[in-house]
Formats: C-alpha cells, structure tokens, sequence
C-alpha cells in the first residue's frame, strides 16, 4: 500500500521536469515568433547597419532555432532572462524586486478568503436548500461573474473615494517611502524587523484594499468547493452514526464531518492559491500595485519582451509548483488515495 | 394539440427512435425548467444574444458618432446610459460592445470544442505513447494560468481581436481535451465499441460516429460554464490593452479608456462592467442548470 502510493508520487513528480521543459519552450517560442525585432528594440531604429548586425550576432538571432533554444536554455540555467529594455536592469533583478510584493498580496487574500469561504460553504451545507444556502450561493455566482478589474475599480470608488476608510492606490504612502530597509521585500515584514510601527500601519492599510477584492474572487471558489465537499460527506453512513449516537450538531459537523474534508481543501486552496497570481495581474493595475503583475503589463505595452517572457516563466513555474505542492499534499495526507 | 404533443413527447412505448430521443429530450427540459435560476440565466442569454444581433435597429445612434457639446452627460430620456468623453452615446456603444464580446465567444468556441475533444478523444481511444505524448502537450498549457498566457501571446503578435481571440483559444483547450480524454477512456472499452470493431469499422469511424457524440453532453455543459470565462478573459484583455482596440465598442476597452472617470462621473465606466457582469452570470447560471440536468454526477 505504502509503496504503491509512493511510486504514484514519484510518477507525479517525475512530470515536472517535462511539464518545466515545455514551459521553457512555449516562453521561448513566443518570444520568437514577434513580428517586432527584438534587435531593432534594444538598439533602436536609427541604428547604424554595423550596430544592428553586432547586436543581432551577439543575441545569436543569426543561427538555427534550436541553437537559439540551446542559448536561452543555458542563460535560464544560470538564472539569466536577459535585460529589460524598460527599467535596463536585469530581468532577474526586477522580478526579485516585484514579486515579494504580489506575493505578499496574494498571501493576504488567501487567508481572508479561506477564512471566510469555508465556514460560508459549510454552513451553506448545514442549511442546504433554504434562504442562506442560496443567498451564498448567489454570492459565489456574482463573484465568478464579475469582472476583477470593475470591482477593483468599484471599491476605489466606494471605501476611498466616497467613504474615505481606505488609503489610494499603492503600496505605502510616498511620506514613507524608503524608511525601512530592504530585506524580505514584504513591506510588512521588513516594516516589522524595523521595527517602524508607522510604517507597518500603513502598509497594512494599503494592503487590505487590494487583497480584499482578490479575496472576494478566491472566497467564491472555496466556498463552492467547501460546500460541494461537505454535502458529500455529511450524506456519509458515519455521520449518520455519529448523529445516532448523540453527538452534539457542531461536533458531528466540524469533527466528523469538516475533518474528512479537510485535506481536500487544503489542495483546493493551494490551487486558489496559484489561481490569485492571475487575478493579481488586473488587481495590481488598477490599484498602482508595484507588483509581478503591474510590471508584466507596463512590459507588455513597451513591448519589452524579455520581461515580458521572464515574467510569464516565473508566473508559470509558481502555478506549476503550487499545482505539485496540491498534488503531493493530496496524496500524503488522504489515507483513502492509492 | 399541446396534450397531444406532450402525450406523444412522454409517452412510455416511443414506435420510433426520433420519438424516443425527443421524449428525453423533452424530460431534460421539463427537469431544467423546474430550476428558476437557470431559466433565468437562459432569458437573459437569449434576451442579450438577440439585442446585439438587433443593436442597429435599437441602438438609435451610431456607437462611433461623437457629439463633444456633450461630453459625460449623465443618463436621460436621449441618452439611456448617458455618454461617454467624447460624447458617444454609452446605450449604443453598450449594445454594440454586446456583438463584439459575443463575436469573441463564438469565435473561440468554433474553435476550441472541436480542438479539443478530438486531441482527447484521439489521446483517450490511442492510449500509449500517443495518450502520454498529447497529455504532456495539454499539461504544458495547463501549467499556464490562463490570462498570463493569452498576454504573453498576444503581446507576441499585435494587440488586437484576432489575436485576442487565438490567444484564447490557446489557453482553453486543455480542460476540454481532459475531458474528453477522459469520457473516451471510459466509452471505450464498452461491449457495443467491441462490436462495432468487430463488423470491421475503422479507427477514426469509432472515434466520430460512436464515441464523440456521446461526449456531446458534458462538452455541451462544459462550453457553457466557459463562456463565462471567456467573456472575462476577452474583457481583461480589452481592459489591458491587448484585446479590442478603442474605438471599438468592446465592453473591457471602454472601461479601461473610461477608468479616470470613476471618481467623478462614474456611471461611464460602471455599466460597460454591469454589462459584463451580466452576460457572465446568465452564462453562469445556465451553464449550471445544464450541468445538474444533463450531467448529474459531476455536481
């Protein structure tokens, strides 16, 4: 038994490398079939003719596709995406920059939206078919229905604007800007080994806002799945028993019945999870987030393709990481899968 | 006459099998109708569906017509929706950004059904190293979040519907050919496949006569419950700026040449995304409602 789910994982895991392997060549052919040439993007298109024809040598654009391949494969090796044309630093040096602050964004919002999802889907389960199963219901629908970047702009409008209870667009206010030093790059985090409570305040404020509506979007999953897993396991003979044997409502439900359930949802939400890196690219325009996200988008209108690639990679090694991470999870804590 | 038709609709002993498919035909919709909030989803699709289609009639104006003495008005009896920053009338523009969303949806989904449940049923009926090679295709793309992907693609190409639209269709196909892979794997070891193999039908006979119209029914519901997600990915496209190009009267365009305008007249950029909204939820609730009808046991 031990040994054939084992062996399940390892099948799992010896995937990646190929699934990996063909993420590094989709990028790489995209950024091969532009109609811009990425020659002509770097030097400019008043170059003299040496330039151009020393700078297409010098990318390798000259020889065979799969040389080419061959050259970014080695580059990526090394960690090396080349240079963004936008910011001319490395596109390794942006991302390391960027990232921590979708992260940090996403890792708000996971939390929120789990810690709301779930007891919404079970208590829609609890109640299933009266007023409150389909009042959550409706709220799930009108969160896989709207568009992020409309409720983002929804709740500038409501909480800054009119309200006044949230801070602007951005990640901190421009008073504090570099008061900390840089450590982690999660501006909550470094704000706290500071020590600078101001700072931390602030950064938190700024940072609800933005989390908030992605939690809403990430909240709707969970709590669909939430529900879904606990009607299924509440119609189980042991539940039935358990009930019969005179527990208490809130034991049979959360014990018995939410503990059988729980390590499906912890797969569901490590893929809601991954699921926030897209919704994050959207979020982070509309609210000046200085994030992943922002940044493939201003690359992308600068048609700044090397950044526009590295970021797509990186995206995409984090969802396949975080889709592993479901997988391995599923399959070490649920004794029932083979 | 209707009892009569729904006498011969139900009836126990059909003397035909056109009788017998419409009499199930007829149960499914008797069982979908009884769910409100999925007839409610099929109304407002058929009603959206069929506005667009008349948009040059209703419309009243021109979507492209601007009129810069009245810039941003606010909603009136001309001006349903009011206008926009060029004084473009948002009503009109509202119901031709309609064509354009649906235009994009049908587009990919001409494409992406067909791609996709013939990659699985091929992968799935194969099985081998022609299962594991196209499965491997479908992970790479799965690996993918959708919309990053779509820009990276579209970015590589040139902003635009046409690419927007390929973009999309690239990023959805995969769910499809797992579904289909996997429904083909469970037909395909079935007695009447054996026996159908042993009258002498080919291959590609097994794959199109017998077994991909049984995947009708769940790439049917699975089509539906995806259009609500392409009608948002073809909206966050428009709104970054690398799906529709202004002056186009696409609905994430619009909100996105009209975001500056939401703390002061916020109307303008607020129904173009009720518009959205809208199409995505009845799309949504239909697509549900099909589901518990015609596919129980994924609910």
């Amino acid at each position: 038994m031990a040994t054939s789910r084992l062996k399940a994982l390892a099948a799992t895991t010896a995937s990646v490398p190929i699934t990996l392997f063909g993420l590094v060549l989709v990028t790489f052919l995209i950024g091969r079939v532009m109609p811009i040439d990425p020659v002509l993007a770097i030097v400019g298109d008043r170059a003299p003719a040496d330039v151009v024809a020393a700078a297409r040598l010098e990318l390798g654009l000259d020889r065979p596709l799969y040389v080419q391949f061959w050259i970014y494969l080695t580059k990526l090796a090394v960690g090396d995406l080349g240079r963004s044309v936008m910011t001319s630093h490395t596109v390794g040096e942006d991302i390391r920059r960027f990232f921590p602050a979708t992260m940090e964004l996403a890792t708000v919002a996971i939390f929120l939206a789990a810690g709301i999802g779930i007891p919404l889907g079970v208590l829609a389960a609890v109640k299933q078919g009266t007023r409150i199963d389909h009042t959550i219901r409706v709220v799930c629908l009108a969160g896989h229905s709207l568009p992020i970047f409309v409720l983002s702009l929804l709740s500038l409008l409501v909480f800054y604007a009119t309200l006044g209870w949230a801070p602007g667009p951005g990640r901190q206010n421009l008073m504090f800007d570099d008061m900390v030093p840089v450590v982690t790059n999660f501006l909550t985090v470094d704000a706290l080994l500071a020590g600078e409570w101001e700072v931390f305040r602030d950064a938190v404020a700024h940072l609800l806002q933005p989390a908030g509506v992605l939690a809403y979007f990430a909240m709707a999953f969970i709590a669909r799945m939430t529900r879904a897993f606990m009607l299924d396991a509440l119609a189980g003979e042991y539940v039935i028993t358990a009930r019969a044997k005179g527990l208490s409502p809130m034991r049979v439900i959360w014990r018995h019945a939410f503990g059988n359930i729980s390590v499906r949802l912890v797969t569901i939400i490590a893929l809601t999870y991954a699921g926030l890196l897209e919704g994050a690219v959207v979020t982070e325009t509309v609210f000046s987030w200085p994030g992943l996200g922002q940044y493939l988008t201003i690359s992308l209108l600068n048609a700044d393709m090397n950044a526009v690639l590295g970021a797509t990679l990186v995206v995409g090694v984090t969802y396949l990481g975080f889709n592993l991470l479901a997988d391995v999870l599923y399959r070490l804590l649920d004794p029932r899968v083979s | 006459m209707s009892t009569t038709w729904r006498e011969w609709l139900i009836s126990e002993t059909p003397a035909s099998r056109a009788q017998a498919a419409w009499g199930r035909r007829y149960r499914l919709w008797c069982d979908f109708r009884a769910n409100r909030l999925a007839m409610a989803g099929l109304i407002v699709a058929v009603a959206m569906v069929s506005v667009s289609l008349l948009a040059p009639v209703l419309a009243g104006f021109d979507p492209g017509a601007q009129n810069l003495t009245l810039r941003l008005a606010r909603p009136s009896a001309a001006h349903w929706f009011g206008t926009d920053e060029l004084g473009r009338d948002l009503f009109a523009r509202v119901l031709f950004g309609g064509r354009v969303t649906l235009g994009m949806v049908v587009a990919v989904v001409v494409m992406v059904a067909p791609l996709g449940l013939l990659v699985g049923c091929i992968a799935g009926y194969m099985g081998g190293i022609v299962d594991r090679l196209l499965m491997r295709v479908t992970d790479v793309f799965l690996a993918f979040p959708r919309l990053i992907l779509a820009l990276a693609f579209v970015a590589a190409i040139k902003p635009g519907i046409t690419s927007a639209i390929f973009a999309i269709v690239l990023t959805a196909w995969p769910p499809y050919a797992r579904l289909a892979r996997a429904e083909t794997m469970s037909i395909r070891n079935a007695d009447f496949i054996a026996a159908v193999r042993l009258t002498g039908a080919s291959g590609p006979r097994i794959v199109l006569r017998h077994i991909i119209p049984l995947c009708l029914g769940s790439l049917v519901v699975r089509v539906t419950l995806d259009m609500s997600s392409i009608i948002l990915t073809a909206a966050a496209l428009g709104f970054l700026g690398m799906g529709a190009q202004p002056p186009s009267p696409e609905w994430g365009a619009m909100i996105a040449t009209a975001r500056r305008f939401i703390l002061e007249q916020w109307w303008v950029p607020t129904i173009p995304g009720v518009a959205i909204f809208v199409a995505s939820l009845a799309f949504n609730l239909l697509g549900d409602g099909l589901r518990d009808v015609l596919d129980p046991k994924q609910r």
